[in-house]
């Protein structure tokens, strides 16, 4: 009986305790730096896409949400010709993030991706494509990899020596 | 004097469907103060108008009969609630002179509108043909008729002190000494009787939602649901009236504010004990429940009537 009572004053004294709602749309919860949300194909320091279209994301999503065409550039490097993700599909689990070789494809903290029309979840690559180097300030692909391209060939790439002529190791 | 008669009528009536209507909101808005939370505060000044906006959504709701269900007792089960509970208001004095029925009866006839209230869930509970609601109008039945014995049982305190049904001469009589003085013990005796009356938490075994989905009204949808509704704020309502008016002095209070306001106020206190009791208390099991009213609560309130009659008889002698 006196427990009663008194988890019944304990639940009265809350009436002078803070509350813990985050009265949401003009108070935003602090979000993770880390949070899986909205999927953003990046760019490099140069401003050039990332992306290489290797599939590997569409490979890796599991919901089967991402789907793209690779296409080549007349310098030579490979781009997406069409980058498509229905977020009404998504299930933001950040798969394609791990799986990307080349740091494009990054989940950013927002999820404030509501809309009125399903259609309008399915992100074509210009909604997809931010001005922005997302979480890996400096990286660009195609000056690490010895992937030779117009202006760049085998070998001038960051921490990567000239190509060795086998034919002049031979005896 | 007729006109007079109407306009405490339709007064009454007025205040006590909007009281009903914003203890939705209050109790919404209370619990979750003390749980922490804001409750509903976007509609209008603090969300008051959800009230507003429930009451369209219920009337919008399609208002469905379950084929399976005995169709006019299962439309006659919801009004039943909300009748009974507004016919014992009746005879509730909400300050010197203003009740609608002045009877020399009226504890008997409080008590006989809160029996009459359990036909509503045995009713309700047994046309909706589904095992839960009859489940939960077993529960309820035997849950109200036996908390109803000792709750008549520890309204015979003060009916003895004052030596009258009449619920405006036990007020008068009370000029001297609240009957929460004498009477303490009949007064938590009738406060948990009342609880258990209403079929409120933590004596909410006829709903049960954790068990028996909705318990009664399992079936009933829209405005049907909505009386039930309604019938359980009146029921709060009208038990915290009666405590008010039977141990806490009714209407009675320091002279500069009005009787009616006096009434208003403390029934306002009850009604937030009755929520604060939702926010704090965790449901008993049923048996646990009936022994408690046989086994505890029955002999406490024979020993309390007993007592006040021998004290009583002492002090005419």
């Amino acid at each position: 009986m006196f427990s009663l009572l008194r988890s019944m004053w304990l639940v009265f004294l809350h009436m002078f305790h803070k509350r813990e709602t985050y009265q949401y749309p003009e108070e935003k919860a602090p979000l993770p730096a880390r949070w899986r949300g909205r999927i953003a194909l990046t760019r490099d320091p140069d401003g050039g896409e990332r992306c290489v279209g290797c599939y590997l994301c569409a490979a890796a999503c599991p919901v089967d949400c991402i789907s793209l065409q690779a296409a080549e550039a007349p310098d030579g490097r490979r781009y997406p010709g069409f980058f498509r993700i229905n977020f009404s599909r998504c299930i933001f689990c950040g798969f394609c993030e791990e799986a990307c070789p080349t740091y494009a494809i990054q989940l950013l903290p927002d999820f404030e991706m509501a809309e009125y029309d399903r259609q309008n979840l399915v992100y074509e690559k210009e909604d997809l494509l931010i001005n922005s180097q997302g979480k890996y300030p400096g990286y660009n692909y195609y000056r690490v990899a010895g992937m030779a391209i117009a202006g760049k060939d085998k070998g001038e790439a960051r921490h990567e020596e000239p190509p060795v002529n086998v034919r002049s190791l031979l005896p | 004097m007729e006109a007079q008669y109407w306009w405490i009528i339709g007064g009454v009536l007025f205040v006590l469907l909007n009281t009903a209507a914003g203890l939705i909101w209050l109790e919404r808005r209370m619990l979750a103060l003390w749980q922490d939370r804001y409750g509903p505060n976007r509609a209008g000044p603090f969300g008051i108008l959800i009230v507003l906006a429930d009451t369209l959504k219920l009337f919008f709701k399609e208002d469905w009969i379950p084929p399976f269900a005995d169709k006019v007792v299962f439309v006659f089960a919801p009004a039943v609630v909300v009748a009974s509970v507004l016919m014992a208001f009746a005879v509730v004095p909400f300050g010197p002179g203003i009740v609608v029925a002045d009877m020399n009866i009226g504890v008997l006839f409080f008590l006989a509108m809160s029996s009459l209230g359990v036909y509503s869930i045995v009713l309700g509970g047994w046309a909706s043909n589904n095992k839960y609601a009859l489940l939960g109008a077993m529960r309820g039945a035997s849950q109200m008729i036996s908390y109803e014995v000792f709750m008549g049982l520890a309204l015979m305190g003060p009916v003895i002190l004052s030596g009258t049904f009449n619920l405006s001469g036990i007020v008068e009589a009370q000029r001297g000494m609240w009957y929460i003085f004498p009477q303490l013990l009949g007064f938590v005796i009738f406060f948990i009787a009342g609880i258990a009356e209403t079929h409120r938490l933590p004596f909410d075994i006829p709903e049960a939602e954790s068990e028996l989905v909705a318990g009664f009204h399992s079936e009933y949808s829209g405005m049907k649901f909505g009386m039930f509704f309604i019938g359980e704020y009146l029921g709060i309502t009208l038990i915290s009236s009666m405590i008010v008016t039977l141990y806490f002095g009714g209407w009675l209070g320091p002279a500069f504010l009005p009787g009616v306001i006096w009434f208003v106020l403390k029934t306002f206190v009850f009604i937030m004990v009755f929520i604060l009791l939702r926010a704090s208390m965790p449901r008993p099991r049923y048996d646990q429940l009936m022994e408690y009213g046989w086994k505890v609560l029955f002999p406490l309130s024979l020993l309390n009537l007993l007592g006040t009659a021998a004290v009583k008889l002492f002090i005419d002698k």
